[in-house]
């Protein structure tokens, strides 16, 4: 029942690991059903590159439901391929049609090393948070929930600014590999919520400082980040960033 | 002032000078064509000539104009090194197919920007450096004080030369009065003979309004203007008046030149 | 198999309400200077996790977490869709700690600890308070105040959601507080590692080695106590809800060393999954619950009807829960759902390419909307065109994401066509032993969040696993753990150095050595199909005793096969997500077989265990009480060979009733 007829060319990315020099390798691929998922199809390519003895391609995914933010491939010059708001594991062979040739990268940028193939390393992100990406309370400390009313409109902008998840497809899609819609939409989520306004001035001065020592570029304002987001973090965040940042860096008593 | 030096040495920081100076250039823009707009008065270039020695003479005028050279510099220096830094942040190895989902103009500011620079480099050497410090020959204008109109006018001689760039008298028949200045209206007139020079200048405003389209918009979110409120009016702006009306009004200028030179 | 039925849970004595409060007030202490001194690791970072890693070094002890995705923010707690229960009664329609208690109670049809729930039950309002503090941006009303829905199984409005993503809102709020801990060197992350072992060192859990999945290489951490908290194993069955990397490796060797294993039999499965659509499939996407609050299930009454489902007239529809359970209806729990489903399609009913799905039909709430739009808005000759709009701009609101994401994996547009639906494994109640701290049969070993047996007894209520989760980290195991780290004030450091260390890690090194060596035919992804099969098959939805003593020789044999045959590629000291799948694969074949005899063990039908031999004359599950009121406790001897302990259940508060939705 799941024979499909699809005939695909695949030029893939193979990079031993982040020391090694890497080049594309072309596979040819038969009998992918319109049905699979991009991830599947790679599945099926992985198979039959072990029943002939070659390594397989690595690279990473984990729910399939478009919510963990691990799969990162960079497909036909677009990260997570040519539909708009899906990550590469919703992206389905539909989408192609019977004899394309299909480029497949890894998200390119200094701050995302390559660390095998298709998989690089995003740890970059998780220190931007570690320098101010929280509210500070500990277990224990915090009062009944509802004793503090939030506007309806503030909750569903910081839902909307929250909704990241941290894939990565916005340093992919910037040419200056700039990590200003993530650390942008965490500043807002944080900014917009009475809970975030303790550390609000520090926390954007921090995570800028941080974002920067890790190699992203500057944001140039070209809006690739979010035409390419699968959340469709909108750029608000960032213009919301740049006055998060300047307004405190001005008015902190940091000096 | 180790706050200072952070912030403005932050990439929010860096693309805070860009997009300061980078609006100061915009409002330039606005003045230097309405100024020019004198170009199209049918005067044989008696106002024009006499725009340019008040810009070139007025001491507010003076000064602003030397921190308008700073502030190109400025912009184009921190542009080209945050289109450095931008490029290290990329990596070293480049993607082999881009399919990118933004404007061709915003992502290649800093291409748009060396034009920018070379138009004036060429532009300024044109007339700015002429002015200051070449040959041009002086004009003069007879005036009739009381219609104001022009009634006479005399190419002096080449070798004829003023210690002020203009010199103003009133006639013995104390109905007219003789306005001497240097007259950079006929260099114009020269330069944009040379259709080349036309079309140079024609491309170097498509260069300003590629820039623009994106710069202005870029600045203000940069600076952090951005609402569902307003942003119509900076669309509305950074489109029609920065990326066409002021394009289009400058390029204008040599074409209209070239046109009465041809029709000569 | 041996058994005996004597199993402490430390349970705390005196009335079920102040139990905790007085137990947390007796707990004994580790002063805070002593702290600084105490290790902790702990392997995962999903709710549990995150929360207790973060919640334990604010306390001041010297943590170390892991976890094999490449960030601590992937956990699959992240994939929860519905919500999150707390007794809070904040709609004032008399919800309350022992409501909710019961609920769970009732819900997991009486198999669960009575203890360990109430003290869930407690805590699930610091829950909200927490998360909301931290900046979860929950769901909220225009008044600013927080917004709640119903779920399953329950009459009152308790459930807190941020849209369909409360499992991302709530793991983000968690890896904020942990990258916190981790940005000030309270809490030191390893990404990308996974546990292969525990080290016990003088009956007490001392360690771990992992796998740095980077290089490869083997390492070895030692600390004062090690908590598990690496979800559920799920993923035995190939296909089901979890995230690709779900695994029970680290559960399954810490029952190796002496871990017991906890109901392993008790199994969810969810009845509204996108069905499969070939065999390329790598895993089942769940579409929330709530969709049957408005859609019919139905077949057709003819069997191998081919037609499209619109073709099919009303009167050749068999709704078959309506039929069979007329009080609920489609609302019936998801075990009934699920069952009655796969008994359809088992009868030749089926629908769809596979003829394993039923339809889920919005066509009757389009109408039914788009009519009450029309009266609504006063529109007189109101043409069908227009009630279909209508309605389902109605429908769109509710349900359009949703929708989208099954348009999006089908290519099926469901506002036209009635949507395909199977159900599909999605949690699993059973997990490793542990007694009310929380600490497995090994002291020193813990085990959290889904990972653990505890509270969800043969079937899990929704939005009860992300309470659970939260409460184990954030708000028992800080309190719990003292109870054992107060004793370990005077051990000092833990070398790993000592000879145990060597001698478990050698062990790992040389199962990785021979996996890599075998260099078979088969790819551990094709092993793991077929053993998918066997447990789908024999050990799902529905079980008896001759397909789960057949499983059991089946399992033996694939295993056998395994070690004989499985091809891995690449090398040792590298990145290697071949290997890390051998290795995975190895465990589920050994656990498979140890779900099977739990479920041949378990002569009874309750909750997510339906055993074919036990149910009444209308095919209802039939609960024995009286023979299997206990928690199974499965002890690893060797290979195939495991000793049960039983864990009599006692229901001193609760009445104990059989469950009915007809």
């Amino acid at each position: 029942m799941s024979a499909g007829n699809m005939s695909l060319t695949l030029k893939v990315w193979r990079q031993k690991n982040g020391k090694s020099e890497g080049n594309f390798e072309t596979y040819s691929l038969d009998g992918i059903s319109p049905d699979m998922s991009f991830l599947e199809m790679f599945d099926v390519l992985n198979e039959k590159l072990v029943s002939e003895n070659k390594e397989p391609i690595a690279f990473d995914h984990d729910c399939r439901e478009g919510i963990c933010g691990t799969c990162s491939m960079y497909i036909n010059g677009r990260p997570h391929g040519p539909l708009k708001g899906v990550t590469t594991c919703q992206l389905h062979m539909r989408s192609f049609q019977d004899g394309d040739t299909i480029v497949v990268e890894p998200w390119r940028a200094a701050a995302f090393p390559v660390v095998k193939d298709l998989v690089v390393d995003r740890t970059s992100f998780d220190r931007i948070i570690s320098a101010g990406g929280f509210v500070s309370i500990n277990t224990g400390n915090a009062r009944d929930a509802n004793s503090l009313p939030i506007p309806k409109e503030s909750a569903d902008e910081a839902f909307m600014s929250a909704a990241c998840i941290g894939c990565g497809a916005c340093v992919a899609a910037c040419k200056n590999s700039s990590a200003m819609l993530f650390t942008s939409a965490k500043v807002s989520q944080l900014s917009l919520l009475p809970q975030g306004q303790a550390e609000r001035k520090i926390r954007a001065e921090k995570m800028v400082a941080q974002m920067d020592s890790e190699g992203f570029g500057a944001c140039t304002n070209t809006g690739a980040c979010s035409a390419e987001c699968p959340k469709e973090i909108s750029l608000d965040n960032i213009a919301r960033l740049n006055r998060e940042y300047l307004g405190s860096k001005i008015t902190s008593s940091l000096v | 002032m180790s706050w200072l030096t952070q912030t403005l040495s932050s990439s929010i920081g860096k693309k805070l000078i860009v997009a300061l100076t980078g609006l100061f250039l915009c409002t330039f823009l606005i003045v230097h064509a309405v100024g020019n707009l004198q170009l199209f008065k049918s005067d044989e270039g008696l106002a024009f000539n006499m725009y340019t020695v008040f810009m070139t003479t007025n001491p507010l005028i003076k000064t602003i104009s030397y921190g308008l050279y700073a502030f190109i510099l400025i912009h184009a220096f921190y542009g080209f090194y945050l289109a450095y830094v931008n490029r290290k942040a990329r990596g070293t190895t480049n993607y082999a197919r881009i399919n990118n989902q933004s404007s061709w103009s915003s992502r290649n500011m800093a291409v748009l920007g060396t034009v920018l620079l070379v138009f004036i480099i060429v532009h300024m050497s044109e007339f700015w450096y002429e002015y200051k410090f070449g040959h041009l020959p002086y004009k003069s204008y007879t005036i009739d004080l009381a219609q104001g109109t022009v009634v006479n006018t005399e190419n002096m001689p080449a070798d004829f030369v003023l210690n002020s760039k203009m010199e103003e008298k009133l006639n013995d028949d104390n109905t007219t009065k003789t306005i001497i200045v240097k007259d950079l209206y006929v260099e114009a007139q020269e330069a944009f003979s040379n259709p080349l020079l036309v079309l140079f200048y024609v491309l170097g405003m498509v260069a300003v309004s590629l820039h623009l389209i994106h710069g202005f918009r870029s600045a203000m979110q940069t600076l952090g203007a951005n609402h569902p409120k307003y942003n119509p009016l900076f669309d509305f702006v950074g489109v029609w008046l920065f990326a066409i009306l002021i394009p289009v009004a400058f390029a204008a200028m040599p074409i209209y030149f070239f046109v009465q030179h041809l029709m000569q | 198999m041996a058994t005996s039925s004597h199993l402490d849970a430390k349970i705390p004595d005196g009335p079920l309400d102040t139990k905790w409060t007085k137990f947390r007030s007796s707990v004994p202490l580790v002063n805070p200077s002593n702290k600084r001194r105490i290790e902790v690791i702990v392997v995962g970072t999903g709710l549990a996790g995150a929360s207790a890693a973060a919640s334990l070094a604010e306390l001041g002890y010297q943590v170390k977490a892991f976890c094999f995705q490449d960030s601590p923010r992937r956990a699959h707690s992240i994939a929860a869709q519905g919500g999150i229960n707390a007794a809070k009664n904040y709609q004032n329609d008399g919800d309350s700690i022992y409501r909710l208690f019961y609920d769970t109670i009732k819900g997991g049809d009486y198999r669960s600890r009575e203890a360990n729930v109430y003290r869930l039950s407690e805590v699930s309002g610091s829950i909200i308070d927490q998360c909301v503090a931290q900046g979860v941006p929950f769901a909220r009303e225009y008044g600013g105040l927080l917004s709640n829905r119903s779920f399953g199984g329950v009459q009152v409005q308790r459930t807190f959601y941020a849209a369909g993503q409360t499992g991302q809102q709530l793991l983000l709020g968690a890896y904020s507080a942990l990258q916190r801990q981790v940005g000030i060197g309270a809490v030191k992350m390893y990404t990308r590692h996974e546990m292969l072992d525990v080290v016990n060192i003088d009956g007490k859990c001392r360690g771990i080695i992992v796998r740095n999945l980077v290089t490869g290489e083997l390492e070895r951490h030692s600390a004062h106590a090690v908590l598990l908290c690496t979800g559920g194993y799920g993923n035995v069955f190939y296909l089901s809800t979890n995230a690709m990397g779900c695994n029970v490796t680290a559960a399954w060797r810490a029952h190796k060393r002496g871990a017991y294993f906890g109901n392993p039999c008790f199994t969810q499965i969810h009845p509204t999954c996108i069905p499969v659509s070939g065999d390329h499939q790598s895993k089942l996407t769940l579409m929330s619950e709530s969709l049957r609050n408005d859609g019919r299930i139905w077949v057709p009454k003819k069997k191998d009807d081919n037609r499209p489902g619109n073709d099919i007239p009303e009167e050749e529809r068999d709704y078959y829960l309506e039929r069979r359970y007329p009080a609920f209806g489609n609302l019936v729990p998801r075990d009934i759902a699920s069952r009655a489903a796969k008994e359809r399609c088992d009868a030749g009913y089926g629908v769809g390419p596979s003829k394993m799905a039923v339809y889920l039909d919005y066509a009757a709430a389009i109408e039914r909307y788009g009519r009450g739009e029309v009266n609504k808005n006063n529109i007189e000759n109101a043409t069908p065109e227009l009630i279909q709009q209508l309605g389902k701009a109605v429908v769109k609101e509710k349900y359009g994401n949703l929708f989208d994401m099954y348009k999006q994996i089908t290519g099926e547009d469901p506002y036209e066509v009635p949507m395909r639906i199977y159900p599909a494994v999605h949690y699993t109640m059973g997990g490793l032993w542990v007694d009310y701290n929380l600490m497995t049969t090994v002291p020193g070993l813990y085990a959290l969040g889904e990972a653990n047996f505890s509270d969800h007894g043969a079937n899990r209520l929704g939005a009860s696993a992300l309470m659970q989760g939260l409460a184990d980290g954030y708000f028992v195991i800080p309190y719990t753990i003292g109870a054992y780290l107060a004793g370990e004030i005077r051990t000092g450091a833990i070398s790993t150095e000592h000879e145990e260390f060597a001698k478990v890690e050698a062990e790992v090194q040389g199962k990785i050595k021979k996996l890599l060596t075998i260099q078979g035919k088969t790819s551990p992804e094709t092993f793991h199909r077929k053993l998918g099969k066997i447990m789908w098959d024999k050990c799902g939805m529905a079980r008896n005793e001759q397909g789960l003593k057949e499983a059991i020789a089946e399992i033996q044999a694939l295993r056998k096969e395994f070690w004989k045959d499985v091809k891995v590629m690449g090398e040792e000291n590298t990145f290697n997500p071949e290997l890390d799948k051998a290795n995975r694969v190895a465990d589920f074949l050994e656990l498979g077989e140890l779900m099977c005899h739990d479920a041949l063990d378990r002569n009874e039908s309750c909750g997510g265990h339906f055993r074919e031999e036990y149910q009444t004359e209308e095919g209802e599950a039939l609960r024995d009480d009286e023979n299997f009121m206990y928690v199974s406790a499965w002890e690893f001897k060797d290979e195939s060979n495991w000793e049960l302990h039983k864990e009599e259940l006692v229901y001193d508060n609760i009445k104990i009733a059989q469950r009915s939705y007809k």
